[in-house]
């Protein structure tokens, strides 16, 4: 198994405000949303981070997305450090959270076009992958309508298209079935297994027990910001259902009854 | 990363053009509307102080001596004897703005005014007119009158004459008078409408795309943080610069009417091609300073509201600085002056209008405004850069 994507002890803490402390009833100025973090994600592989809200699996992402800067540890992706060379990382992957918006002004058209030209794709592979892309996911009925006259689901849908615009080999995304219908959803998922098909590497972050058992290879179940634990499949379930290994799981760590 | 720019340029422009609401309400609109407002004023204020020509004057006089009625017929005017006894009524009239103006000589009036010597004290005749300020007429009446009166006691004792002849003797070319004028008023008003063409369309696109959340999605792009931010200096500073040049033309073309048009002898065309070139060097240097500074502070703002509230009190700041040149007067100009940005640009303007600028001025002021420009959009991609500022809710 080839080795892609190696996170190494990421560790991320935010300042709180005075008004977030009274919100979650601590005294604690800092609130450490990951801490030591490591995991090691293969070529061709499904890897989902699975873990409650608040969590810290987002903040994981966007870390290797190179949207925030890990306080501590660093990972590679394809070999490029997300702390030294940031653009490389933002090159080589692909990513959708709920938190990148479109601008409502634009076309679908447009704004693949555009983000085709910010990742450097030619013009004749640029139009091959639209087309590919826009029939997959039913976009082209609405390519030329602007994204603040389409619904939630169409909008997830064009994101997703988006965020494939460079094809490229990992894939990040950020609960990628949250808010849609079960229609929608299916769509997401079948494409997902469908990349791994085409040998990609899709890391998810979901509390969807489902979800992981649809598609993911490998799993890691992050509680409070920690790696509770990270192993395949088969190996996290030890025969049980994912929902049951879970909440013993999160006994354990958090050493209360859920 | 020049690709990258260019592609952030043209987005910027498919955002603004293909809205023809903004297009309209920032660029068509000021011009548009600085032209009608202030054409208006100006004719506005021609009525309010000239009086109405074909309308004859309702004078009422009392003891009007025969010599003085060849001097005051110039005006055109109803001339009505009053009776001692009709005096408080015409009072009243003009007081309810029947009547125009009373006039009323001292018996013998002439024969007084002549026989009056300054250097023997006492009381010179008084000639009383009453009038009413409120009512054009009259008050035109009223300075028409005593024109004419401060004429006639001059001739009585001429002298000598002052300007009696037919000539022009102001020396004072077009040129000149439209420059002076020009010098005084445009630089202000130039960079406020500079000003506020940067604030219509900077905060939207980096507040803006902050707020709606679509500023992370560019930032997950492998483009540079620098081309983001050139991108969007250079492509607002144009728009900014379109709206500030309608503003500037509706200026252009209704100041003749707003200060008095022919009669002051001001003209626009006094100014060059040279002239309105320098000129737009030094709009376009200003605009980019001006679209980075509210960039780099919209930046920080969470949203285009915030933003807004934190920008404003900059505009009272670059008007005071629009105000120097009235309040300085054209003294010789150090070169350090021409060091600090937006000052520099109204300095520059200033010379151009009144054509006193040296052309190092306007190189240097061009200089230091493309400096001041790079170095806040490395402040810009700073920001970018910084997850706290670009994340924090």
């Amino acid at each position: 198994m080839e080795e892609i994507l190696r996170a190494e002890g990421l560790k991320k803490s935010f300042k709180l405000s005075a008004r977030q402390r009274k919100i979650e009833k601590t005294g604690a100025k800092i609130k450490t949303a990951v801490d030591d973090l490591s995991f090691t994600a293969y070529r061709g592989e499904v890897f989902g981070l699975l873990g409650p809200n608040g969590a810290g699996k987002t903040t994981t992402l966007r870390m290797l997305a190179t949207l925030i800067r890990p306080d501590e540890g660093d990972a590679l992706v394809d070999g490029a450090s997300i702390l030294k060379e940031p653009e490389k990382v933002r090159a080589k992957i692909g990513f959708l959270t709920s938190e990148l918006k479109l601008e409502d002004f634009f076309t679908p058209n447009y704004l693949f076009d555009f983000f085709s030209e910010l990742h450097g794709v030619g013009a004749t592979e640029r139009k091959s992958r639209k087309e590919e892309l826009f029939s997959r996911f039913g976009i082209d009925t609405f390519a030329e309508m602007k994204v603040g006259n389409l619904s939630t689901g169409m909008k997830q849908k064009v994101s997703l298209a988006i965020s494939l615009v460079h094809n490229p080999d990992i894939i990040i995304f950020d609960e990628p079935t949250n808010g849609l219908d079960v229609l929608t959803a299916k769509v997401v998922t079948d494409f997902l297994l469908d990349l791994k098909r085409q040998e990609k590497t899709v890391i998810v972050s979901t509390h969807i027990f489902s979800l992981v058992e649809k598609i993911c290879d490998r799993v890691g179940i992050i509680i409070d910001g920690k790696m509770a634990l990270c192993d395949t499949l088969e190996a996290v379930r030890r025969g049980k259902s994912l929902e049951d290994r879970f909440f013993e799981l999160y006994e354990e760590k958090a050493g209360m009854p859920v | 990363m020049k690709k990258d720019m260019l592609t952030i340029i043209r987005k910027e422009f498919a955002r603004f053009f293909g809205e023809k609401r903004m297009v309209f309400t920032t660029m068509l609109m000021p011009g548009l509307l600085i032209y009608l407002i202030y054409t208006l004023m100006g004719q506005g204020m021609m009525q309010v102080f000239t009086a109405d020509d074909s309308y004859a004057l309702k004078v009422y006089e009392r003891n009007l001596p025969e010599e003085l009625v060849p001097v005051l017929e110039e005006i055109s005017a109803d001339w009505t004897r009053a009776d001692e006894e009709d005096i408080e009524e015409i009072k009243s009239m003009i007081r309810d703005k029947e009547a125009d103006v009373l006039i009323v000589f001292p018996e013998n009036f002439v024969a007084e005014a002549e026989a009056y010597d300054v250097r023997q004290g006492g009381a010179a005749p008084n000639v009383e007119i009453y009038y009413n300020s409120t009512e054009p007429e009259s008050a035109h009446a009223m300075s028409a009158l005593s024109g004419l009166l401060n004429a006639y006691e001059d001739s009585m004792i001429n002298k000598f004459d002052i300007n009696a002849g037919e000539t022009e003797y102001n020396m004072a070319t077009e040129r000149d008078v439209t420059g002076q004028l020009f010098a005084m008023l445009l630089p202000m008003l130039l960079i406020t409408f500079m000003y506020s063409g940067c604030v219509a369309v900077a905060p939207e696109s980096i507040a803006g795309e902050k707020e709606r959340g679509t500023i992370a999605t560019l930032l997950v792009t492998p483009m540079k943080r620098s081309s983001l931010a050139l991108g969007k200096i250079i492509s607002l500073s144009c728009i900014a610069l379109l709206s500030g040049i309608s503003s500037f033309a509706g200026t252009l073309l209704s100041l003749p009417a707003l200060l008095g048009g022919e009669e002051t002898g001001m003209n626009a065309n006094v100014y060059g091609f040279v002239d309105y070139a320098l000129l737009l060097v030094i709009i376009l240097s200003t605009v980019l300073v001006l679209v980075a500074v509210i960039a780099v502070v919209s930046a920080f703002a969470k949203s285009i509201k915030e933003a807004g509230t934190a920008i404003s009190p900059l505009m009272i700041l670059v008007m005071l600085v629009g105000l120097a040149p009235m309040l300085a007067g054209d003294g010789e100009k150090s070169l350090g002056v021409f060091l600090i940005p937006v000052y520099n640009s109204v300095q520059c303007m200033h010379g151009i209008f009144s054509f006193t600028y040296e052309p190092l001025q306007v190189v240097v002021t061009m200089l230091v405004n493309l400096v001041c420009t790079g170095l806040l959009a490395g402040v810009l991609t700073k920001l970018f850069n910084s997850e706290r500022v670009m994340f924090t809710r």
